[in-house]
């Protein structure tokens, strides 16, 4: 057949096995291997057989192109086989599987308490909501206790990972659609907000903080003054970034009426998260089934009305705005008490005992070599990601190490909702919704 | 903290698209041969002063890292100062591949077809743990390090290395490029006493 | 909790087999070839679980009957959850199959095209059943638990 490209082999490949076990292609093969399995001579030839046999005047023939996965604005590694007549996309088929990292297999490999790092560098701009998803349905499995002070730091991390995750979208959507200005300014916020997540978890991105049984630290001094002085200007910060685009015209007239999906499509379809919301459904996982203390705070829920891209973006907008004030809220009423839960038998022992209790040197030694065990069972934890659900299902089965870890990701499942809102629209509002939709590709193929 | 990989350091990496014109600076014969001949003059230091300050890098974020790559475009860390800021998407623009971020096996020939894209002279960052060695996840579904598929100049470790991290591998980068007449990575290795 | 199980047996007779509940979450076990029947029953009033929030495999290689699949449910008006547990026995060929809920839920279509990529349990009347993760040529399942691990040997620890 002619030496091709690499990425030919594979979909000849794929193409042999299926003629081998004598079944049809299915669709997505049949786009990835005509857009593929082609040497240049063979499309040459193909395109000038097709040319010369279509006689009408002015006709024309969709153009199959690659966007990916190396693209700009496909925020991270995306590939999409579009079909375009023109400028207007007929389909198109979403590639993913370019960052599968064996997450879920290195899991069953590691303890429960080695696990945390792994899971927190999937979803990688919302690593605190992964790792409180994980720990959450160990602590499940566990009937493990997190003590209130816990679940306040849970709250306020979360709350401030949420803000940096929308301050990215919000970045990068305007980068992509040439508002290159906003980029500057949301990146000048997250780098305090990093810096605060330096702070109290060592590290500004895919830090280990949440623990099974709660937080691996408590607040560092000049932790809440400085994270008090953070959310006292972020306010007026948001009212720069809307004054930029809110009213802007050409951000109106890219984003209003692109990417509108009714709304119990897009239930069919699995969509969570400002996503949904947009369209007008009040589902919320912090109100709906509250979790970790949310029922104690006072915040509202904020909705669209035609689930269109710049609905999707006033949503997240004023969701950061009620973030702060969760964050002000758990710092104004954070109660005393441990910052991890008191079981010695799971959680490790403050490092000031390992000196002079034997007992202490001996659990820290056990949980670190050998881990927890968790008894058998299987537990489904979810929290309110700043994309959606982001679920956790863990499978124990009585030894130190999980069974299964499975993680529901909401990047995954919006990504399905891409090829209904994308038909039919230009080329220009492809790269609309796909910022509106706010994808992470760690997320998706973990 | 960026490495360049040690003296004598086995060089079992990917071929480079045209031996002929990118020579490898860790060579040390070559190497000589090649300053003897080449970075002498002026001109030539005047053509390594111009491009270590504008290395173009081509937009190749993956995953973490590449959030992180963001950041040092941002005003706080900011690798405007060193020419760099301007991300080129196509490969035939730019300079500099920084693989920034895990590749998985689906991802493997994608990086070595936009390598290959990029013209002469180029140079490779590999940033983060995952690019250099496959980092935290040692599986089926990761390169074991990027420097099986293209060759690497520079390894930046770090999970994700701090932006300031990334930029002092510009910086190694541009001494190793040979910048502002400071001796390149091979000078510094014939000072050294033979091992 | 248990009226849940009773409501589904009255609508649905003799296709719970099982049921679990731990920590507040009920799970049922049903029979592999009434899945689709139960799956629309559930969706549809007055039980409503609209919304499909996970749907994945754990495998078993002790047990006969190996790969369990659990769909997550979630109930829009409610908040409520459900967790249906489905049994896929490989046989002799190793063709472990059940019914796609597709025509249920839409959300279900990656989901179970991951399932199939990363465990080899194939979807009846699913409209694309093709390698969503691997590559489309890769042989073999990984997140099965006789697939090795994968990775360099590192030397000098025993670490994984």
């Amino acid at each position: 057949m002619g030496e091709g490209l690499p990425v030919a082999e594979e979909a000849r490949s794929a193409l042999e096995a299926a003629r081998r076990e004598g079944r049809p292609l299915t669709e997505t093969e049949r786009a990835i291997a005509g857009a593929e399995a082609l040497t240049p001579q063979e499309a040459l030839a193909r395109t000038e057989a097709a040319e010369a046999a279509d006689h009408r005047p002015g006709a024309r023939r969709p153009m199959v192109i690659n966007l990916g996965p190396q693209h700009p604005s496909t925020h991270g590694v995306l590939r999409l086989v579009t079909e375009l007549d023109g400028e207007v996309v007929r389909d198109l088929h979403p590639v993913i599987g370019y960052l599968h990292t064996g997450i879920e297999k290195q899991c069953e490999n590691k303890t429960y308490w080695q696990a945390i790092t792994l899971v927190t560098r999937m979803d990688y701009l919302a690593s605190y909501f992964n790792t409180h998803a994980y720990t959450m349905a160990v602590e499940r499995l566990l009937g493990l206790e997190v003590p209130e002070r816990a679940q306040y730091l849970r709250v306020v991390m979360s709350e401030l990972n949420r803000l940096t995750s929308h301050l990215v979208w919000l970045g990068t959507s305007g980068l992509e659609l040439g508002a290159i200005t906003v980029f500057f300014y949301t990146y000048r916020e997250r780098e305090k907000a990093l810096d605060l997540g330096e702070m109290i978890g060592g590290e500004r991105m895919n830090t280990r903080y949440f623990q099974v049984g709660g937080c691996a630290d408590d607040m560092p001094p000049g932790f809440e003054r400085q994270l008090r002085e953070f959310i006292a200007q972020m306010p007026a910060r948001i009212d720069e970034y809307e004054e930029m685009l809110s009213q802007n015209p050409i951000w109106l007239d890219r984003t209003r009426g692109v990417g509108v999906l009714p709304a119990d499509r897009l239930v069919d379809l699995g969509v969570t998260g400002p996503a949904l919301r947009a369209a007008g459904v009040d589902l919320d996982l912090r109100k709906a089934a509250p979790y970790s203390g949310y029922e104690h705070f006072d915040f509202q829920v904020p909705l669209g009305v035609n689930g269109d891209a710049y609905d999707r973006y006033s949503v997240r907008v004023r969701e950061m705005r009620e973030s702060v004030r969760i964050i002000e809220q758990a710092l104004d009423g954070m109660p005393e008490g441990r910052h991890i839960a008191d079981d010695r038998k799971v959680v490790l022992p403050p490092r000031g005992e390992l000196a002079t209790s034997m007992e202490a040197l001996i659990h820290h030694f056990k949980l670190v070599t050998e881990g927890f065990t968790v008894p058998e069972g299987e537990a489904y934890a979810a929290v309110e990601s700043p994309r959606g659900e982001l679920g956790c299902y863990v499978v124990a089965d009585g030894s130190p190490k999980p069974r299964r870890v499975h993680m529901r990701d909401p990047s995954f499942v919006i990504l399905q909702a891409l090829r209904p809102m994308a038909r039919g629209g230009y080329l220009a509002d492809l790269i609309t919704i796909i910022g509106s939709l706010d994808n992470v590709m760690g997320g998706v193929d973990r | 903290m960026a490495l360049i990989p040690p003296p004598g350091s086995p060089l079992e990496r990917a071929p480079r698209t045209d031996p002929e014109i990118d020579r490898d600076l860790r060579d040390a014969e070559e190497e000589r041969a090649f300053e003897r001949s080449l970075l002498t003059t002026t001109v030539d230091k005047a053509l390594a002063w111009a491009r270590s300050s504008s290395i173009w890098p081509a937009t190749f974020g993956l995953a973490c890292c590449a959030i992180e790559m963001m950041h040092t475009a941002t005003p706080r860390y900011d690798i405007a100062r060193f020419g760099a800021e301007v991300f080129r998407a196509s490969p035939r623009q730019a300079d500099l591949l920084i693989v920034s971020g895990r590749v998985a096996q689906k991802m493997a020939p994608v990086l070595r077809r936009i390598y290959d894209q990029m013209l002469e002279p180029k140079w490779v960052i590999s940033m983060g743990a995952c690019a250099s060695t496959g980092g935290v996840f040692n599986n089926y579904a990761l390169v074991q390090g990027v420097d099986k598929i293209v060759p690497v100049d520079v390894y930046v470790p770090g999970c994700p290395p701090r932006p300031e991290g990334l930029i002092e591998g510009i910086l190694i980068l541009q001494r190793k490029i040979g910048a502002k007449g400071l001796p390149s990575s091979a000078d510094l290795r014939r000072e050294q006493p033979a091992a | 909790m248990g009226e849940l199980r009773t409501i589904v047996e009255a609508a649905c007779p003799g296709a719970v087999i099982g049921e679990a509940e731990r920590a507040g979450e009920l799970t049922i076990e049903i029979a592999n070839e009434r899945l689709l029947e139960v799956a629309r029953f559930v969706k549809g009033p007055p039980l409503s679980f609209v919304l499909l929030s996970d749907l994945t495999c754990a495998d078993f290689p002790e047990d006969p009957r190996r790969f369990r699949l659990a769909y997550q449910l979630l109930s829009l008006e409610s908040g409520a959850r459900l967790r249906l547990r489905v049994w896929c026995p490989p046989g002799e060929e190793d063709r472990p199959e059940v019914d796609s809920v597709t025509p249920v839920w839409a959300t279900a279509d990656w989901h179970e095209r991951e399932v199939y990529d990363m465990f080899g349990v194939r979807f009846r009347g699913h409209p694309d059943l093709a390698r969503i993760l691997m590559p489309l040529d890769w042989e073999g399942h990984p997140l099965r638990r006789d697939y090795p691990l994968g990775g360099e040997e590192v030397q000098f620890t025993d670490a994984v």
